[in-house]
């Protein structure tokens, strides 16, 4: 039971710092000091976990289990539905990928003061070091977000979409509850690591109850920074033990909407195993959504094999992501730098409270030290949350997460989007002059606030996606959109490529917040250096033969993935031609025009050549 | 008769619940400035055709909600409920998991053939309870993939079910600074879809309410609400109980079927457009006074000088001088801007609406030649006042008012349909190049009706 009393002698880490219950310290703005440590729990509600010796609960909140107790767990296979299938299919398939229909889905929603609408799910798969360190990051502060949200301790909808509410009683695999008081919460993840260092530290730390046993893949030796150990060898060592976890976590989604693959593309698991995982993602739920962020090795990064890995990786990516968002480590660490400059100056860090930072961990559940790279993660940790944050939370403009796809990828293979995130801090003062929204609008376009190292605005765009939460109206929107238009470039056949999503609820600590995707040729450069990388080992044929010797990797996979890449940067460089030369748009355009249009029609503004 | 709504998307579910609110207040307003009897008899047909009454008492909305994402739908339905004035049927909706996707093609091919019957029955259960149904009224946007495309595959089901029943549709127009970036395809395979099957179609667009809400409405920071408030009441406006030209003392027996017989005369040309006048914040009301003939004289130049609201119109157009159809010298450009109607209606509601004199609407150089001026004008009204406004006018026009837009949105889709940018989404639903190529050719025929009118 969630007994107040309990809460002082509690042994659950998670009650001293209790994922702010009560007013979460964001909003104690007049008292900086006291952010650091958030306050006491009053109402123990945001436990991941019952503490030790706390009676279990008496009852579950009038009898409203979980279907997946029934139907879900009765119903085997996958149950994952994402995107639906073409209408040329004879009959609603049932086996692959779809659900068929619960009794409880022919019911209409229930009086709409109870109404608890049913939304998707989404899973992130946190592959090697980096992938476990940026997950674990982006599992204590999605908990520290709901908890500033979700005040009352139910388990609600918005809740539901990362996180089971599992009742522990019976032991550890307990049934989910989809309804009532929060119980135990368990991350809808799989970790996989072939080292045991990262997940075993996540497995003593303060987020050890929002994972159990049966959540991890871990092997002893590593890949040796090894792409070919971690996508040939441990990719067919683990494969029936993954796709295993895989639908285990996928059936106890109700719908199951999205992947998340969080690994890095410079060592030999990440993006190895990485992007095996990927390609069985995708075998296994074609319907779903695979989104992977990829963080890329910077130039001095010192695995002498890193462009290797991240070449034969990219080629994976190219073929079987739905979006990936690219992310630097020096960009990164110069935002982190940036943000300890504003702080430290003096000037701003009284003003600023410290937890609304981008990078901040204060008021989460972390109780021990920050590690070097947790104000770095903490970065990519926010850039999920607010990707996500419409998919989870009401406003007057939802975008889902299947949105970002249709609206962000205008060719199949050209999926990399360019992220940025404003504000990196927020003054304390919560009335936000018009100006200083303003402000947030041009910082997601400055250089400096990319999450890769590019320029969008001296780029082409394909096509942009403002994600904003909090309190914007979408006159801001259209004003800002307005104002920057003219000095960005778009496609030319694309010149109104906007695509706005407004959230009412705002990140912990902000009143608002904005996270920018740009479908923009500034990736490229970033290609070209990583190809650049590539060939001075290849050309030497340097360390191939580590990877030769493995079973299943040939010479052909290192030429095949060096062509992939090759063909991306050439897609990107026909579309900046078009935005060079206007003439030279035209006759790109003639390539693609669809052969059996109708001659007559829309003469006027067909490329000439069409014309004749 | 009775109406009953469809509510498809967040943006047909967001606009849905504000006309009825606006409906609502309407009629709860003590503003009816009209005798008791003639208040009573408003009341009792406005209740008739947009609520039902349940036994506690507060009315219910004769609406059907869909959406393919929870979200939406169940905030609506809780705000209503909260307003305790009016709710919606607790069983009167349908919603999914997850959303379409801005997809058309998902809307259409997918998610409309595969809750079909669940959405019919409910339509169904809808119009079982109207004694007398007049039709349908379906609310959405073009540019998501909901309301969009299950929009237009509704429509399509509705039409074959009750082929006896008008259908109009409601369309909100994007914004043309884009918001969603497959926004131009949607539409124009939304627009072609019900140019098929819908009676008529009445257009908003985002950027002139917007607007509005900026320059009359004089707000600051706009949020779709305040869109959503002047578009349900300019609807409000137009549905509410009235006079038709048939007699002093009848409301108009069908509401929609009226609306289709005075506007719609040819099913080639069924783009309707909506302007009122006065429009502005509540509390400038009470410092305002308005005359008829100030109020006519404005709305007739809006409709000529294809004015979107009372400010900024251009006073210089005119109408082309009888026997000169080719624009001479002098005529230059203005007259090119001239926009020319098939058919217009004029809805007076409020004070001495009697004295009013519209013949400046009946002059047949506003009207293509092939229909008779008589017939191409209509004017309804009442003297209820509406909504707190003691006087005000409004007009539902066929005429070039959407062209321009028009034209623009289908030569940004064939640009983008050029590149072959983003086919591969719709493709994966089943909607190929043919498909999008008959979307084209239907609306460039449109195009060019109402071009050479
Ligand atoms: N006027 C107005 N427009 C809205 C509103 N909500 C959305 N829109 C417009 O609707 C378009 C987006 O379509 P939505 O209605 O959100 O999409 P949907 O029908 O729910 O379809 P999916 O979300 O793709 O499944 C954009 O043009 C928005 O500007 C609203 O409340 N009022
Ligand atoms: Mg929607």
């Amino acid at each position: 039971m969630l007994l107040p009393q309990t809460h002082g002698h509690s042994t659950s880490p998670f009650e001293p710092a209790c994922l702010t219950p009560g007013p979460p310290c964001a909003r104690l703005s007049a008292h900086p000091a006291s952010t650091a440590h958030p306050p006491p729990p009053t109402d123990g509600i945001f436990h991941s976990r019952l503490g030790g010796g706390e009676r279990p609960r008496a009852k579950p909140a009038d009898g409203t289990f979980h279907r997946g107790g029934e139907g879900g767990r009765a119903a085997r296979g996958r149950r994952a539905v994402g995107r639906a299938r073409p209408p040329q299919r004879p009959s609603p398939p049932r086996g692959r990928g779809f659900r068929a229909p619960s009794s409880n889905e022919e019911q209409p929603l229930s009086p709409p003061s109870l109404c608890v609408a049913a939304m998707t799910q989404s899973v992130l798969v946190q592959v090697g070091q980096c992938g476990n360190q940026v997950g674990c990051r982006f599992w204590d502060l999605a908990l520290r977000e709901h908890a500033a949200v979700n005040k009352k301790g139910i388990y609600d909808e918005a809740l539901s979409s990362f996180f089971r509410n599992v009742d522990t009683r019976s032991g550890e695999d307990g049934r989910d509850i989809s309804k009532g008081k929060i119980c135990s919460l368990k991350a809808r993840a799989l970790l996989i690591d072939m080292e045991e260092g990262v997940v075993n530290e996540i497995l003593q730390g303060p987020l050890r109850d929002v994972f159990d046993s049966r959540q991890l893949i871990t092997d002893v030796s590593g890949s040796g920074n090894n792409w070919a150990v971690g996508h040939k060898l441990y990719g067919c060592q683990y494969q029936e033990n993954i796709v295993e976890k895989l639908r285990k976590t996928a059936e106890h989604c109700d719908c199951l909407q999205c992947f998340f693959i969080i690994h890095s593309m410079g060592g030999g698991t990440g993006s190895g195993l990485g992007t095996f995982v990927l390609n069985l993602l995708e075998d296994e739920f074609p319907e779903v959504y695979r989104f992977v962020t990829s963080v890329y090795p910077s130039g001095e990064d010192d695995v002498i094999t890193s462009p290797y890995n991240s070449v034969l990786a990219m080629k994976e990516l190219n073929e079987h992501a739905d979006c990936v968002l690219p992310i630097e480590n020096e960009s990164l660490f110069d935002i982190v730098n940036k943000i300890h400059q504003m702080v430290n100056s003096g000037k701003l860090g009284s003003i600023v409270k410290q937890n609304s930072l981008v990078t901040s961990s204060a008021g989460s559940t972390k109780t021990v030290q920050e590690k070097p790279f947790d104000a770095m993660n903490n970065i990519i940790a926010n850039l999920l949350l607010n990707l996500t944050s419409s998919a989870r939370f009401e406003g007057s403009l939802n975008m889902d997460l299947n949105e970002i796809s249709m609206n962000l990828v205008p060719f199949p293979r050209l999926h990399y989007l360019v992220s940025s995130l404003t504000p990196l801090y927020t003054l304390t003062d919560v009335n936000v002059p018009s100006r200083r929204l303003d402000q947030m609008f041009s910082d997601a376009f400055s250089r400096d606030h990319q999450l890769i190292q590019a320029d969008p605005k001296h780029s082409l765009y394909l096509a942009c996606a403002l994600l904003v939460r909090g309190n914007v109206q979408v006159s801001d929107l259209r004003r800002n959109i307005e104002r920057l238009k003219p000095s960005l470039h778009f496609v030319s056949w694309n010149q109104e490529g906007w695509k706005t999503g407004l959230c009412s609820v705002p990140p912990v600590g902000h009143s608002h917040s904005l996270l920018a995707l740009a479908n923009n040729t500034c990736v490229k450069p970033t290609f070209m250096e990583l190809k650049e990388r590539f060939m001075k080992l290849y050309k030497k044929k340097a360390h191939l033969h580590h990877y030769l010797h493995i079973d299943g990797m040939e010479q052909s996979c290192f030429s095949e993935a060096i062509s992939s890449l090759s063909d991306l940067i050439e897609e990107y460089n026909e579309l900046d031609a078009t935005k060079a030369f206007q003439p030279l748009q035209l006759s790109r355009m003639t390539c693609r025009v669809p052969t059996s249009c109708h001659s007559k029609m829309r003469l006027g503004q067909l490329p000439p050549k069409l014309s004749v | 008769m009775s109406i009953v709504t469809v509510q498809l998307g967040q943006c047909g579910n967001q606009i849905g619940h504000e006309v009825f609110n606006a409906i609502c207040s309407d009629v709860h307003g003590t503003h009816g400035l009209c005798s008791k009897k003639e208040n009573e008899s408003y009341h009792e047909a406005s209740k008739e055709r947009f609520f039902s009454e349940e036994k506690s008492g507060v009315p219910v909305a004769r609406a059907v909600l869909v959406d393919m994402e929870p979200k939406v739908i169940s905030q609506t339905l809780s705000i209503a409920a909260r307003s305790g004035c009016w709710k919606y049927d607790d069983r009167s909706h349908f919603c999914q998991k997850q959303g379409s996707g801005n997809n058309w093609a998902n809307g259409y091919s997918v998610h409309g053939p595969k809750h079909k019957d669940r959405i019919m029955n409910l339509v169904r259960k809808e119009a079982e309870k109207c004694d007398r149904l007049s039709g349908f009224f379906t609310i959405m946007s073009m540019a998501g993939g909901t309301g969009s495309g299950l929009g237009a595959f509704v429509t399509q089901c509705l039409k074959d079910a009750f082929p006896a029943s008008f259908i109009l549709n409601h369309v909100i127009w994007p914004y043309g600074t884009g918001e969603v970036i497959v926004q131009n395809y949607n539409s124009v395979l939304t627009l072609s879809h019900l140019y098929r099957s819908s009676d008529a179609l009445l257009v908003h667009e985002n950027d002139v309410i917007h607007k509005i809400c900026a320059q009359l409405m004089n707000i600051k920071q706009i949020s779709f609400r305040d869109v959503n408030q002047v578009i349900a009441h300019q609807l409000g406006s137009v549905f509410q109980p009235i006079y038709t030209g048939a007699g002093p003392l009848h409301y108009s027996r069908s509401p929609l079927g009226d609306l289709m017989e005075t506007l719609v005369p040819h099913p080639e040309f069924k783009m309707l457009g909506l302007r009122n006048i006065p429009q502005m914040p509540e509390n400038s009301l009470a410092y305002s006074t308005f005359s008829w003939p100030g109020l006519i004289k404005h709305l007739r130049q809006m409709l000529i000088a294809n004015a979107t609201m009372e400010e900024g119109i251009d006073w210089q157009v005119r109408p082309p001088r009888p026997g000169s159809s080719i624009p001479s010298k002098h005529s230059t450009s203005k007259s090119l801007h001239f926009n020319t109607s098939i058919a217009n209606l004029v809805l007076l509601r409020g004070k001495d609406m009697h004295s009013a004199d519209l013949g400046s609407f009946q002059d047949p150089a506003l009207y293509t030649s092939w229909l008779n001026p008589q017939d191409a004008f209509n004017l309804w009204k009442t003297p209820r006042a509406f909504n707190k406004y003691e006087k005000s006018a409004a007009l539902v026009s066929n005429s070039q008012f959407l062209l321009k837009p028009l034209d623009n949105l289908v030569g940004k889709a064939w640009n983008m349909f050029a590149s072959k940018a983003y086919i591969h989404q719709y493709t994966k639903f089943g909607i190929e190049e043919e498909d999008f190529l008959d979307s084209f050719t239907a609306l460039e025929q449109v195009i060019s009706s109402y071009t050479t009118l």
